[in-house]
């Protein structure tokens, strides 16, 4: 591999420490504003690896959306919740089926990448980029012709979710703490079931 | 136009995915568990981009990375959303709190 430039090794390198410790902080942290600032260095990160994959147009998406959108939805979020965003309420230790979770899956993971990393094959060459690839012009050509359809499907998809979002966290004006607190004193008893039995055999009836 | 091999991203997305994974897996605060699904989908979209380069001829992974994106933003809203609906019945954002459904 005497193919790399030091520039090159140098500028990935920067990026893999971004990405890695914004991954590791992100996961980590205690507190969401500082998981917060890890996922905008992760993401900041993986946009220096799209420059250097010759994706431009997607390098600027990343930073705009990511960064100027997503993170700061999350920072919106978190100011709005307020201090119990960051408490870890009911600190009673993590369960042991969590950590053992977990567990299997790094092993597995890791175990599948060093089965990957045995069986390697030689390091596949770079091909020549054919002018114009990852810019504006190159990704959009595509998109509007190839990828009309689903392009104008997430057009769709992001309105849809725009007034989803809204519906959702505005909720219903009344107030549903009521409604939760009278349901969990009523302990599901025979009332209860006899209630969903009623229910069942009405749909029986409707279908 | 960079000279690193291929290869050196997708080890580095395979890593950040597995960090996205156990940290799914472990924290029990909502906002982390949705940064994680974050990171998840961020590893998977520099897969994309990476074999893309492999594959010059066409932008086939680029074009499915910008559509993952534009999803990833759609999840992220409808997500928050439901953690803000979620904290106005139970005051907290723990998921063990999450068992309205259990009894």
């Amino acid at each position: 591999m005497s193919g790399i430039g030091t520039f090159d090794l140098l500028f990935f390198g920067l990026t893999t420490l971004l990405v890695l410790l914004g991954g590791i902080g992100t996961v980590a942290a205690k507190n969401p504003i500082r998981g917060a600032m890890g996922l905008l260095t992760a993401i900041v990160g993986i946009a220096g690896m799209y420059l250097q994959l010759a994706a431009e147009f997607l390098a600027a998406i990343q930073i705009i959306v990511y960064a100027g959108a997503v993170v700061v939805l999350f920072l919106f979020v978190i100011m709005l919740l307020g201090p119990q965003a960051t408490t870890s309420a009911g600190a009673a230790g993590t369960k042991v089926s969590r950590y053992f979770g977990a567990g299997v899956l790094l092993v597995t993971s890791v175990g599948a990448m060093s089965l990957l990393w045995r069986t390697r094959t030689e390091i596949a060459a770079l091909p020549k980029l054919p002018p114009g690839h990852g810019t504006i012009e190159g990704i959009g050509r595509e998109l509007f012709t190839t990828h009309i359809v689903p392009f104008e499907l997430s057009g769709a998809l992001l309105l849809v979710a725009v007034v989803g979002a809204v519906a959702v966290a505005r909720g219903k004006q009344i107030d549903p703490t009521s409604a939760v607190k009278v349901a969990v004193a009523k302990k599901p008893t025979k009332q209860a079931s006899g209630e969903a039995e009623a229910h069942t055999a009405h749909a029986k009836e409707a279908g | 136009m960079s000279t690193v091999p291929v290869e050196y991203f997708l080890i580095v997305a395979a890593v950040l995915f597995v960090v996205g994974a156990v940290g799914f897996l472990l924290r029990r605060n909502l906002l982390v568990l949705l940064m994680s699904i974050e990171l998840m989908l961020n590893s998977v979209n520099l897969t994309l981009v990476a074999y893309n380069r492999l594959h010059a001829a066409n932008h086939a992974g680029q074009n499915l990375a910008f559509f993952v994106i534009a999803v990833a933003a759609a999840e992220a809203a409808v997500g928050l959303a439901i953690v803000l609906a979620f904290f106005r019945v139970r005051k907290t954002i723990h998921s063990d709190e999450a068992n309205l459904l259990k009894n």
